[in-house]
């Protein structure tokens, strides 16, 4: 019969099925879902980290640009306060420059000055010696005639000329 | 992995047809030697061909089917040749006893006070080696046995079960290693698994699924392993066992004793007096429901049988139409034949299916009764 309740099968089916259940459910299926729960836990947890590592990154990056940002505002204002320091400087040293060299122009201008004074002087003197020495050859050679007293005059003052030069 | 898939198949397929064929020649043989035999000696012809032909020399494709679909002591292989099977049989007075179906004579002689009677264990007072035909049955006796031998769809069974054990402890092993990838079996069982937990368990089920994941997965492959050995007609393989109603009649009361076990109380609330419905209404729809607890695993064991069997019966009945042909004419049972094993290979990859298709069945409607069961009741 095709549809018959058979004892001794339903018998045999429930030992060997309960049997099968029994040492799949403890040594085949626990350790498959267990490998394959952990599985696909390192997997998430792999996936999670990565995530997180890119945020971390990204953060890293905004963090990066945010410590260029500053470095180059810095070097500007280091940049710009050399500049500021070297036109200090430059000009600094041109007023000094400029004030010395004015100091020296004054000494050389007092100086000069004085050199004519002295020279003035000194050819007050000559020129006083001179015209004594003249003096005293023409009233020594008496005036004989006037072309030789004109001639002695002429020569006389030649010679004053020449040393005057 | 497709091509694989589809060499399977056809190699399935080939197989079974070929070995079909080479089982019903081996039928046709014995039948024309009976029919020759027969206008010889009837007498002699009687005792030595197999009961299933007695009387009458002609092919009877009712008998051939049943013997194919139903259960039997002694694993019919070739011709005339079976593997005889133990009987074990305890009968209150007389006690247990055990010994070879061999001692039957395919159901022609009396053994130990037992007979067969169309392929029944009865009782029988004759004393050994009485012919069965002439022995009367002891009624009363017959009541009072328990048949527990290991017949065709037993043997079958046990098969079954080692084969799983085989496959999905090796397949546990490969897990041992470590992770990685799956190998070997388990990149077979790994997807079949996983689909179990996620789309059968987890949809039906929801949080507690875990529990009966073991249950689950072990019923979706029993089926599974033995709708597809079914397919394959070589012994050890070929017995109906997933169409066997005493089977899934088994498999389904598991099933429904666990909703019993696991049904929670807003589960048998919801069968007993279903809220929000007027008393008057309750009359009727209690009744339902409490029958609907006995009918639900009732489809599971009918489905399943009904589908297997189904299956085996049509790709039989192509075969038989070959010898009710060649009956008629050699050749145009030789002509059938090709049309036969054409639908038979179609047959085979229906069968294929159906076999993957009846062992999800069954497990997702399992699991959706467990998860009925076994639900947490909603906060409208």
């Amino acid at each position: 019969m095709l549809i018959e309740f058979s004892y001794g099968l339903i018998f045999w089916m429930t030992v060997s099925f309960l049997t099968v259940l029994f040492i799949l459910g403890k040594f085949a299926w626990k350790p498959i879902l267990g490998a394959l729960s952990e599985r696909e836990r390192t997997i998430e947890d792999a996936l999670s980290e990565a995530k997180k590592a890119r945020a971390e990154i990204a953060s890293m990056k905004a963090s990066n640009e945010e410590l260029m940002r500053a470095a180059r505002e810095e070097r500007e204002t280091l940049l710009k306060e050399a500049r500021d320091v070297r036109d200090r400087e430059i000009a600094d040293a041109k007023n000094k420059a400029k004030a010395e060299a004015d100091a020296l122009l004054a000494r050389a201008r007092a100086d000069i000055q004085n050199e004519k004074k002295a020279a003035m002087a000194e050819i007050k003197i000559l020129v006083g010696d001179l015209s004594v020495q003249i003096a005293e050859q023409v009233l020594r050679e008496k005036l004989g005639n006037d072309a030789a007293q004109r001639a002695l005059v002429d020569r006389l003052l030649k010679d004053a000329e020449a040393r005057m030069q | 992995m497709k091509a694989l898939i589809r060499a399977s198949f056809l190699a399935l397929s080939t197989l079974f047809a070929g070995a079909v064929v080479a089982q019903h020649e081996g039928h046709a043989a014995a039948d024309t030697a009976h029919a020759t035999a027969d206008t010889a000696h009837a007498a002699a012809a009687h005792t030595e061909v197999g009961h299933e032909a007695h009387g009458t020399a002609k092919f009877n494709p009712g008998e051939m089917i049943m013997g194919h679909v139903t259960d039997e002591h002694g694993w019919h292989l070739w011709g005339h040749t079976s593997l005889p099977l133990p009987i074990i049989a305890h009968t209150s007075g007389r006690g247990l006893s055990v010994f070879s179906s061999a001692h039957f004579d395919h159901g022609h002689k009396t053994y130990g006070g037992y007979m067969l009677l169309e392929g029944k264990l009865v009782a029988t007072d004759a004393p050994d080696g009485t012919d069965a035909h002439h022995a009367t049955v002891n009624e009363a006796l017959t009541k009072a046995t328990f048949d527990l031998s290991i017949t065709k769809n037993v043997l079958a069974l046990l098969v079954s079960v080692a084969l799983m054990l085989i496959l999905f402890l090796s397949a546990a092993k490969s897990y041992q290693r470590g992770m990685g990838a799956p190998t070997g079996i388990a990149r077979f069982v790994e997807p079949i698994v996983l689909f179990v937990r996620d789309d059968v368990a987890k949809a039906n089920i929801g949080a507690h699924y875990a529990r009966f994941m073991p249950f689950l997965l072990t019923v979706f492959f029993f089926i599974l392993i033995n709708n597809l050995m079914g397919l394959i007609p070589i012994f050890p393989f070929g017995a109906n066992v997933s169409g066997s109603i005493s089977v899934t009649f088994t498999l389904a009361a598991i099933t429904f004793i666990l909703t019993l076990i696991h049904g929670n109380r807003h589960y048998w609330g919801h069968i007993l007096a279903m809220p929000g419905v007027p008393k008057p209404v309750l009359l009727i729809l209690t009744p339902v429901e409490i029958l609907g607890v006995f009918l639900r695993p009732a489809i599971l064991m009918i489905r399943l049988f009904a589908n297997i069997t189904a299956g085996h019966i049509i790709v039989l009945s192509f075969f038989a139409l070959i010898f009710i042909f060649g009956e008629i004419n050699a050749g145009l049972g030789w002509g059938v034949s090709i049309f036969s094993l054409l639908f038979t290979v179609f047959m085979s990859m229906l069968e294929l299916l159906v076999a993957f298709i009846q062992a999800f069945v069954f497990t997702f409607l399992s699991a959706m009764y467990l998860g009925a069961a076994t639900e947490e009741p909603h906060h409208h």
